[in-house]
């Protein structure tokens, strides 16, 4: 099978509807095939994508001139294809594509809030990202909205968001957040239920928004990929590779092939790093300390090697446009052999138990389940949707180097419960230990920085990296001066935050931590 | 279950000993004990507050409490409610979003109380600064007694800020 070989009779359909698809552009966004289309077509051509099998990926708006542009992001069979209409600026108003995709409910409700486009049709009219630090008139990523805000009074919590509520005789309300009870970030959860049952959960998420689309603007690469390095400081690598890739094919920038690999390596770190703690903390959550310890043992001695090999615990600010900031020489390459070595056999009791472990399996097996189609339907990602079907993985589907010569295989499981997201985060750190010696074993010699290009006319480009969370999509365009003008990193928590409002339906209340633990949505990279 | 027995006997303690990991911290820890016993009937109630961050310093004050630092064995413990807390340890360039649950969340912190900013951003914005979205460092939103730079910061430092947080007042 060739790259989009299904182009064409996707073309024929948007041909038969009638859906006008205008010329140039279609390489602006490569590996993204870009389709330029009118905005009064725009719902129907996700209809038309929505029954062809197209996945929901990304959206974002950007104000360019005198018009507002927008970008809907759909995967098939591993391609990307990039949907393009000009808005108007005097009647701001793109039919919604909500009814075809569920999963663009709060990507259509974040852009309403920030640029002020409305979707129409949209069956939630309620406010997402905004709380009280902007009005409901004012739009903090248009140009005239200053970057330091209009009130410097102190902002009010916002304490009349219209929770939706279930009515009946027993049924009574759970309020948590968004200060939590454990180390974590901050969110608000509302459940209805009755006895120990959930009927409903409804997040609301925005509290750690800091502006990131908004200071973004104006920068140059280097600090532009210092701030995507904070974005979710967990996937730090994932988020700043995936802003270099965006801004290095915007600019053309060829970057060495053993910097590519060095990143692979430090993405794939990353990857083991937090799965082994959060499966550690996910049987923590049903009272299984044995594996918290051990596997947080683990963790600790494999940050203590980020420090002494890649400058930092969290290999923070180690990616830099054009190249890492970090070089190995071969002891320290050996080193890394032989803890791959050590990992894979101290993994080997704990990982045993538990897989087999019978009051382990009381707890996790049918909890939080997520059945394949509606997590198809959700357009999840990452280790939430390979336990429920959804195999697509970036490094395998649409390879970036250096995965062009390194084969990724892709754990998937149909059960869809906390169990399975366990197994597939367990499988994942093995497959993962086989990567990173094969790059090891291939690291190419030479540079690990490349040439930055001079920027002489305005670009723009598309990041896609698998981080451990799942893929990571990263728009940026710079101008002229190759300053950064708009960028959105789409976080694979934006879809699987979603998901855990459908899991958790019919589950116990004290079964909470654990469902939302084996998803791990990052706030931090929803909320912006 | 004889098998977990016999990977945690084998594990055996892995804890550093203070003096392994550093002389000041020794210093600190010896004093940090007396002062406890003496003010805080021996432990520091801590509750975590995350204001805004990016969540990589939650990742670093979780590995407080992971076997090779045991920040516990120092008596400093963390707890789910301000209420049972002598001190916040606060996180994050303050977002405006979370300005009020910062304030209440302090508000509802028993007095005497002490604040510990952690984190370059909770010490001056950091990477954020001050925007329409953000307040900047914590100081800004509620009063701080004790600044942790560092982003995020290690376990140890983290270490060193508590103790030379709770040594502050003595």
């Amino acid at each position: 099978m060739s790259r989009f070989d299904w182009l064409s009779e996707f073309l024929a359909r948007l041909h038969d509807e009638n859906v006008l698809v205008r010329r140039g552009l279609a390489k602006a966004l490569a590996p993204a095939h870009v389709l330029v289309i009118d905005p009064e077509d725009w719902a129907k051509a996700a209809a038309i994508a929505a029954e062809f099998g197209c996945r929901w990926a990304a959206l974002w708006g950007d104000e360019l001139g005198a018009k507002y542009i927008l970008y809907m992001v759909l995967e098939y069979g591993g391609d990307y294809l990039a949907l393009r209409a000009r808005i108007p600026t005097e009647n701001p108003v793109t039919p919604s594509v909500v009814p075809h995709f569920a999963c663009a409910d709060r990507m259509e409700r974040h852009i309403h809030d920030l640029l002020g486009l409305t979707f129409s049709g949209h069956p939630d009219d309620r406010r997402w990202t905004r709380h009280q630090a902007w009005p409901a008139h004012r739009f903090p990523l248009r140009r005239d909205f200053p970057v330091e805000g209009e009130s410097p009074d102190p902002t009010p919590p916002d304490s009349d968001y219209p929770f939706r509520r279930v009515l009946g005789g027993g049924v009574y309300e759970i309020p948590v957040g968004p200060v939590h009870a454990g180390i974590i970030e901050p969110g608000h959860f509302r459940f209805q239920a009755v006895g120990e049952e959930i009927l409903q959960l409804e997040e609301r998420l925005g509290y750690v928004h800091k502006g990131i689309e908004k200071i973004a603007q104006g920068r140059d690469p280097s600090a532009l990929v210092r701030l995507a390095g904070r974005v979710s400081g967990d996937s730090t690598v994932a988020h700043a590779w995936a802003a270099c890739q965006a801004m290095e094919r915007a600019a053309r920038c060829q970057v060495p092939r053993r910097a590519l690999y060095l990143r692979a390596l430090m993405a794939e770190r990353e990857r083991v790093a937090n799965h082994l703690g959060d499966i550690g903390a996910i049987c923590n959550d049903v009272g299984f300390a044995f594996a918290l310890y051990q596997l947080s043992r683990l963790k600790e001695q494999w940050l203590r090697r980020n420090q002494q090999l890649f400058k930092h615990r969290l290999m923070m600010d180690a990616v830099l446009p054009g190249g890492v900031a970090v070089n190995l020489d071969a002891e320290q390459i050996d080193a890394l052999r032989a803890d791959h070595r050590r990992l894979r056999a101290e993994l080997h009791t704990p990982f045993d138990i538990i897989d087999d472990h019978p009051s382990l399996e009381d707890r996790l097996v049918t909890t939080g389940r997520l059945p394949a189609d509606a997590a198809r339907r959700l357009g999840v990602l990452g280790y939430v949707g390979k336990a429920s079907g959804q195999g697509f993985d970036v490094r395998r589907d649409n390879p970036y180097p250096p995965y062009d010569s390194v084969p990724v295989t892709v754990p998937v499981y149909a059960e869809g419960d906390v169990a399975a997201r366990v197994r597939v985060r367990m499988e994942e750190i093995t497959i993962t230990l086989g990567i990173m010696d094969k790059l090891l074993d291939t690291l190419p010699t030479g540079e690990v920085q490349g040439l930055w290009p001079a920027v002489t006319r305005a670009c723009e480009g598309l990041g896609c990296v698998e981080g451990w969370r799942g893929e990571i999509l990263t728009y940026v365009r710079l101008d002229e001066t190759g300053r950064v003008m708009r960028f959105f990193p789409r976080d694979p928590s934006w879809l699987t935050w979603p998901a855990l409002e459908q899991l958790i339906l019919g589950n116990i209340v004290p079964d909470f931590p654990v469902c939302n633990k084996s998803v791990n949505g990052s706030y931090s990279g929803h909320d912006l | 279950m004889l098998r977990i027995l016999r990977t945690t006997l084998r594990t055996g303690v892995i804890t550093e000993p203070v003096s392994v990991v550093d002389d000041e911290l020794v210093r600190l820890g010896i004093k940090v004990k007396q002062v406890l016993d003496a003010r805080f009937g021996g432990s520091l109630a801590l509750r975590e507050v995350d204001a805004g961050s990016c969540n990589g310093c939650e990742l670093e004050i979780h590995a407080l409490n992971n076997p090779y630092y045991d920040a516990e064995r120092f008596g400093v413990h963390f707890v789910a409610s301000p209420r049972h807390a002598d001190a916040l340890l606060v996180t994050g360039p303050v977002s405006r979003h979370m300005a009020a649950a910062l304030q209440r969340t302090y508000q509802a912190t028993p007095a005497p109380k002490l604040v510990i900013a952690a984190g370059t951003c909770a010490c001056d914005g950091g990477e954020f600064g001050v925007t329409y979205a953000s307040c900047g460092a914590v100081a800004n939103v509620i009063p701080v007694d004790v600044s942790i730079p560092g982003c995020p910061p290690t376990p140890l430092a983290l270490l060193k800020g508590i103790l030379a947080a709770v040594n502050r007042r003595s």
